[in-house]
């Protein structure tokens, strides 16, 4: 359990420097950050506090404490997979009207250049 | 900006189309020759062959889109720009040759008489679904049986593409219109709004060039797709039904 803790804190230390860089090399842009880095945070101080653990493993009625961190991360995964869903779902619309409303604005710039309406 | 159309009769038939070089140039041209004088306008859903020179040289407005949008988002572009320049009823035909052309002005008729808002182009009608294979014919009636509580009424031939619109339809699709396997949840969202739609029988022809989009593994995903969508609309049906203060809304 404790090994597992361990690596535990290793791996949300080492997402939080990751997520950090990439802000700062500007691979993700900082709003998009903001779950990354409340996840690390999450994973950090859950992996550094035992008996938090032991007690939610108790009130769920799990055996084994490993598993109530089993559930929080992948819970926490899951929210993080549904809000990238929702944005990604959001960029895909706003691309579509963006191409269509490109199309559109050449196609009048094309009927204006060649100096009588199309269709 | 060209003029916006000045008759509240103009009627434009749109062709969306994806790497139909080998027909889409007769698609065109029989279509100028059902209709003489209405435009004819192909949007080319970036295509990697010659469709968009085929379809200038047969006499067709191209619109290119930038980058692929699958045949929801291609349709919608021809819908949103129909719309813009104020024509009055709009009539699809897909750009691989299937349709026959000379079923359009009897769509259009249908359009103008009966004041439905959409006019379907069914190939059942008339017993005339022979060219249809034996899953999509397997999908299209297990969509009927869907649609009939959801419509109120029975529709032959819920994924034909041969379709007309008049311009309250045009409104409502150039602001919302289904993104991918477009025509069944078209329907729901005609339906959310209270508009009508006119089913009249149309010949279809086999495919001669290219692949359907829908293979027979693909049919699956189809399916389920088509049915979230539906469901999703009905779910916004009866959210507006118990909000009437937002009648408008989609």
């Amino acid at each position: 359990m404790d090994r597992l803790l361990n690596v535990l804190t290793l791996v949300s230390g080492l997402l939080l420097l990751l997520v950090l860089a990439s802000v700062r090399r500007a691979h993700i842009r900082v709003e998009y950050s903001v779950s990354w880095l409340l996840a690390a945070a999450t994973l950090l101080i859950v992996s550094r506090s035992r008996g938090m653990l032991e007690a939610a493993a108790h009130k769920l009625g799990l055996s084994d404490p490993p598993l109530a961190l089993l559930l929080v991360v992948g819970c926490l995964f899951l929210l993080m997979f549904y809000r990238f869903s929702v944005i990604i779902s959001k960029l895909r619309d706003d691309n579509i009207a963006l191409a269509q409303r490109l199309a559109i604005l050449e196609f009048h710039l094309q009927a204006l250049r060649d100096g009588h309406p199309h269709v | 900006m060209p003029t916006p159309p000045a008759s509240s009769d103009t009627l434009l038939v749109i062709v969306p189309a994806f790497n139909e070089e080998a027909a889409v140039g007769d698609v065109v041209r029989a279509i100028h020759a059902a209709v003489p004088g209405t435009p004819v306008l192909v949007i080319d859903d970036c295509s990697t062959d010659a469709t968009q020179g085929v379809a200038r040289q047969a006499g067709a407005q191209v619109l290119p889109l930038p980058h692929h949008l699958g045949l929801g988002g291609c349709v919608q572009a021809g819908y949103k720009l129909a719309f813009e320049l104020g024509y009055a009823y709009v009539i699809r035909v897909d750009g691989d040759g299937q349709h026959d052309a000379s079923d359009i002005p009897r769509v259009f008729e249908a359009l103008r008489e009966s004041g439905c808002e959409m006019v379907i182009g069914s190939r059942f009608m008339d017993g005339n679904g022979a060219h249809t294979g034996a899953v999509r014919g397997l999908g299209i009636r297990f969509f009927r049986m869907v649609l009939r509580p959801i419509l109120g009424k029975a529709v032959y031939d819920p994924t034909s593409g041969f379709v007309g619109v008049n311009r309250n339809a045009l409104q409502v699709f150039s602001k919302s219109f289904p993104l991918e396997y477009p025509e069944i949840e078209a329907l729901v969202v005609l339906q959310r709004k209270r508009f009508r739609f006119l089913e009249i029988p149309c010949k279809m022809r086999p495919r001669t060039t290219g692949r359907s989009s829908i293979t027979a593994v693909r049919s699956i995903y189809y399916i389920v797709h088509v049915l979230l969508g539906v469901f999703v609309n009905v779910l916004k049906f009866d959210q507006r039904a118990r909000h009437p203060a937002n009648p408008g809304k989609s």
